[in-house]
C-alpha cells in the first residue's frame, strides 16, 4: 500500500472506533437512564405538598425518582423521612403561603425560570431568568421575591461573567435589576464599571441586604438596599451572600479567607449589625451557598458531596462557633426554614 | 455557495483559477473540518460547563467568571507565541497540531476531573491549545489558497468553523435532554470529536512549508531580516492601527444581548440562544462576504463590516419591536463577524511574506482581542454612568468616528484596491 492509502485506512479505522466508542458510551448512559424513566420522575408527587409550618423545605438530591424535587422534613425531627412535593427546583425558598422556585428547564436549549406558587400548587406568577439559578428569597411579608442568576459568558459574549439580581412583587411585577439602582458609598454615588449584585436577604418589606461585587477590583461589599428610593448603601467589605438572622441582629455570610489558582475559599462568618464586628466560624471546608438560619442560634448551608456530582447535604453549625459542623439533612440542597406563622425566608 | 476541490496549493503556480470556476483548496476544506470538529468539541463543553459547575459541582460560577477573564488574556498572549514559533519552524501544520492535541488531551482530563481545581487546569490547557493553533492554522489556509481568492478561502473555513460552533451547544443540550445530568456523556462525545479533528489534521492536511531552504546562513539572516522589517514597517502597521482603532469601539456581543434582554419580551425568553443566532448569521455570510472582499478589496470590506456593528448598536438602542430588533441585531452582528474575522486574516496574509505570515496574522488578531477586551471594560463604565440606551448611542457615535479614522489609516490600501 502507498502512503496515502495507509493514511486513509488509519483514519477510517480510528474514526470508526472513536464514533463507536462515543455512541456506545451514550447508549449505556441511555439504558441506565431507563431504570428511572422520566415519566416516573415527573409523577413522583403532587405539587404543593411542601406547604405547612415548622418544617425545612429543600431541594432533594437523593438519587432516583425524586431527584431535584422539593421535599420537606419536620423542624423537630430533620432526620425523619422526607415528604416529596411535585415541584422541581434548583433553588427554593418558602414561607407558609408561597414557594419561590428557580429552575433550569431542560430542552434543546435549556431555559431558566422563576415560579412563585401557592400552597395548593397553583402557579401565582412566573418569569424567565437570563441565566443559571443561584439564589432566591421571599420577603417576610410574602410580598417580594428576590432572585439571582448567573449570566455566563461565551466566546463571542465577552462580558465574561455577570449576575442578574432582580426584585419582583409576588404577582410577578418587576422592580428591575439592582444594577439600575443608585449605589452609594459614604453618601457618594459610585459609577464603577462592571459591578454585580447577588444574594438578597430581606430585612422587611422596604429594605434588604445584598452583595455588590466590583469585577474590576475583585472586592465585595455588603450593601443595604432601600426599595422606595431605589438606593443601595455599602456597609462592610469582603461580605458575600448575606443572610439576616430571625431576630435581625446578625448577618451570616461567606467570607473569602483564602484563594488559589482554582478559586476562592469561603468561610461562614457572622456580622454583628449593631457593632460591625465579624466572627469567622469553625468550618474548614469552603462553603458556596447563601446561609439559612435554623433559629437565632444556628445556621444551615448546603455542601456538595466530594466525588458525587449532583449530590449534596445540608449542614448545621452553631452561630456562636462553639460546635463543629454536623450533617443535618442527607441528600439535600437549598434549605428554607418555615417556622410557626413566620414567613422568614 | 459552490465549492469544487483542487489539490495544488496556490504557492505552486500562483495562476488564478479560470473565470467562473471558483475553487477552494482541499487543504482549506480539511482545515475547515478540523475546526468544525474541534468547535463541536469545545462549544459543547463550554455550553454545559456553567450548568455543570453549578448543578453538578454545587458551586456558584463567581470564581469561574474571574478565571474566564484570565483565560482570555492567556489565550491572546499564547497566540503570538504560536504564530512566531510557526514562522521560525516553518511548518505551521505541526505547531497547529500541538495546539489541537493539547485541547484533545484536556478533554481526557475532563472525563476524570472532579472538583473545581482539576477543572481549572483542564480549561487552561484547552485555552492555551486554542491560542497556539489559531495563527499557524490561518497561515496554512493562506499558504494553501490562491492570493486572489484568499478572503473566500478564509470565509469557507470560518463557515465550517461556525457550523461546528452552532452544532456543539445544540448537541450537548440534546444529550443532556436525553440523558439528564449525564455530563460525562457530553464530555465523552466532545473527546471523540476532538480526537477525530486531530486525526484529520495529522492524516489529511498536507505538511506545507512556509519558508524555503536557504542556501546558507547569510541568506537566511538576510531574508529573515527583510521579512521582519516589512512586518514592523509599511502598510502592515496601518492594518494593525486600523484593527486597534476599530477594536477599541467593539464592545462585545454580551452587552448588545444584555441591552436586548433588558427590554424584556422575546429577547428575554430566548436569551440563551442569542449567540447561536449570531453564529448562524456569521456562517451564512462568511462565504459571500469573503468573495466580496476578494472582488472589491479586503481592507474595504474589513472597514465596511463595522457598519454592521454600528447598525447592531443602533438597533439595540432604538425603541422598535423586540422580535424585529433581536433578529436584526443578530443578523448585523453575524455580518460584522463575517466581514471582519476571516477578512482580517486574509488582509494580514496579503501584507506579509510567507516567512512572517503566522506572526503577522497573530499580531493582528491579538491587537483585536486586546482592544476588544479593553473596550468591554471601558464600555462598562459608560453603561453605568449614563445608562444602557445612552451608552449604546455614545459608542455608536464614537464608532462612526473610528470608522473615519480607520479609513484614513488604511487609505493607501483602500486606494490601491481596485475592483
Amino acid at each position: 500500500m502507498n502512503g496515502a492509502r495507509v493514511r486513509s485506512t488509519v483514519l477510517a479505522v480510528s474514526v470508526a472506533a472513536l464514533v463507536a466508542g462515543a455512541v456506545g458510551y451514550a447508549v449505556i448512559a441511555w439504558t441506565e437512564r431507563d431504570a428511572s424513566p422520566a415519566s416516573a420522575r415527573e409523577a413522583v408527587a403532587e405539587a404543593g405538598r411542601w406547604a405547612g409550618t415548622d418544617r425545612i423545605v429543600f431541594r432533594s438530591t437523593a438519587a432516583g425518582e425524586g431527584y431535584g424535587h422539593v421535599a420537606t422534613v419536620p423542624l423537630a425531627d430533620p432526620g425523619a423521612d422526607r415528604t416529596m412535593s411535585g415541584e422541581i427546583c434548583d433553588r427554593v425558598d418558602a414561607t407558609t403561603e408561597l414557594l419561590s422556585c428557580l429552575r433550569t428547564v431542560r430542552g434543546i436549549v435549556p431555559t431558566f425560570t422563576a415560579t412563585v406558587s401557592g400552597t395548593d400548587g397553583e402557579v401565582v406568577a412566573d418569569w424567565p431568568l437570563p441565566g443559571i439559578p443561584s439564589r432566591t428569597r421571599i420577603s417576610p411579608d410574602g410580598a417580594l421575591i428576590a432572585t439571582t442568576s448567573f449570566v455566563t459568558g461565551h466566546s463571542y459574549a465577552t462580558v465574561g461573567f455577570s449576575t442578574a439580581t432582580t426584585l419582583h412583587r409576588a404577582d410577578g411585577q418587576s422592580f428591575g435589576n439592582l444594577e439600575e439602582w443608585t449605589l452609594l458609598r459614604d453618601g457618594e454615588r459610585i459609577v464603577a464599571a462592571d459591578r454585580n449584585f447577588w444574594g438578597i436577604t430581606f430585612a422587611d418589606s422596604r429594605s434588604f441586604y445584598a452583595t455588590v461585587g466590583m469585577n474590576s477590583s475583585g472586592t465585595t461589599w455588603l450593601v443595604r438596599g432601600d426599595i422606595p428610593s431605589r438606593t443601595l448603601e455599602t456597609l462592610a467589605g469582603n461580605v458575600e451572600c448575606p443572610s439576616l438572622s430571625p431576630d435581625g441582629t446578625r448577618i451570616a455570610f461567606k467570607r473569602v479567607t483564602g484563594s488559589s489558582a482554582t478559586g476562592a475559599h469561603w468561610t461562614p462568618s457572622i456580622y454583628d449589625v449593631a457593632t460591625g464586628e465579624v466572627r469567622e466560624l469553625p468550618e474548614p471546608r469552603s462553603i458556596d451557598d447563601q446561609i439559612e438560619w435554623l433559629d437565632d442560634e444556628s445556621i444551615l448551608y448546603g455542601m456538595p458531596r466530594v466525588g458525587e456530582p449532583g449530590d449534596s447535604d445540608v449542614w448545621l453549625l452553631a452561630a456562636d462557633g462553639r460546635t463543629e459542623p454536623a450533617m443535618l439533612i442527607e441528600h439535600a440542597w437549598s434549605p428554607s426554614v418555615v417556622g410557626e406563622g413566620s414567613a422568614e425566608g | 455557495m459552490y465549492i469544487s476541490l483542487h489539490n495544488s496549493p496556490a504557492t505552486a503556480g500562483g495562476r488564478p483559477a479560470p473565470r467562473g470556476i471558483r475553487t477552494v483548496s482541499s487543504t482549506v476544506i480539511a482545515l475547515g473540518f478540523v475546526s468544525l470538529l474541534t468547535d463541536i468539541s469545545s462549544e459543547s463543553v463550554a455550553a454545559v460547563l456553567p450548568l455543570y459547575v453549578t448543578g453538578a459541582l454545587g458551586l456558584s460560577t463567581i470564581a469561574f467568571g474571574v478565571l474566564d477573564g484570565l483565560y482570555q488574556g492567556v489565550s491572546a498572549l499564547v497566540r503570538i507565541a504560536g504564530g512566531y514559533t510557526s514562522d521560525r519552524v516553518g511548518r505551521p501544520k505541526w505547531v497547529a497540531f500541538g495546539g489541537y492535541a493539547a485541547a484533545a488531551l484536556a478533554r481526557v482530563g475532563l472525563l476524570f476531573a472532579s472538583g473545581f481545581g482539576a477543572l481549572a487546569v483542564v480549561l487552561t490547557a484547552d485555552r492555551i491549545g486554542k491560542g497556539v493553533r489559531t495563527a499557524p492554522r490561518d497561515a496554512l489556509i493562506a499558504a494553501a489558497s490562491d492570493p486572489t481568492d484568499r478572503a473566500r478561502a478564509f470565509g469557507v473555513h470560518r463557515m465550517l468553523d461556525n457550523i461546528g460552533a452552532a452544532i456543539g451547544p445544540l448537541l450537548a443540550f440534546v444529550i443532556l435532554w436525553a440523558v439528564p445530568d449525564r455530563y460525562d456523556v457530553v464530555f465523552a462525545v466532545s473527546l471523540a470529536c476532538a480526537m477525530i479533528g486531530v486525526l484529520v489534521l495529522a492524516l489529511v492536511v498536507p505538511n506545507l512549508r512556509t519558508r524555503p531552504d536557504y542556501q546558507d546562513g547569510a541568506e537566511r539572516r538576510r531574508v529573515r531580516r527583510d521579512a521582519w522589517t516589512a512586518l514592523r514597517r509599511g502598510p502592515f502597521r496601518r492594518v494593525l492601527a486600523a484593527a486597534g482603532i476599530l477594536g477599541i469601539v467593539t464592545i462585545g456581543d454580551g452587552f448588545v444581548y444584555l441591552a436586548l434582554h433588558d427590554r424584556g419580551g422575546f429577547a428575554a425568553q430566548w436569551f440563551p440562544l442569542m449567540y447561536v443566532g449570531t453564529n448562524v448569521a456569521f456562517l451564512a455570510f462568511a462565504v459571500p462576504l469573503g468573495r466580496l472582499a476578494d472582488r472589491v478589496g479586503r481592507a474595504r470590506v474589513f472597514v465596511g463590516g463595522h457598519v454592521g456593528l454600528l447598525a447592531a448598536y443602533l438597533v439595540a438602542a432604538l425603541a422598535i419591536d423586540d422580535l424585529v430588533a433581536t433578529l436584526l441585531c443578530l443578523a448585523f452582528l453575524g455580518a460584522f463577524y463575517a466581514a471582519t474575522d476571516g477578512v482580517l486574516a486574509a488582509l494580514a496574509a496579503d501584507l506579509t511574506t510567507p516567512e512572517t505570515r503566522a506572526t503577522g496574522i497573530s499580531a493582528a488578531q491579538t491587537v483585536v482581542a486586546l482592544t476588544r477586551f479593553a473596550s468591554a471594560a471601558l464600555f462598562g463604565v459608560v453603561w453605568f454612568a449614563v445608562g444602557r440606551q445612552g451608552a449604546l448611542i455614545i459608542v455608536a457615535i464614537v464608532l462612526a468616528g473610528a470608522l473615519v479614522a480607520a479609513a484614513v489609516a488604511l487609505r493607501p490600501l483602500l486606494r490601491a484596491e481596485t475592483p
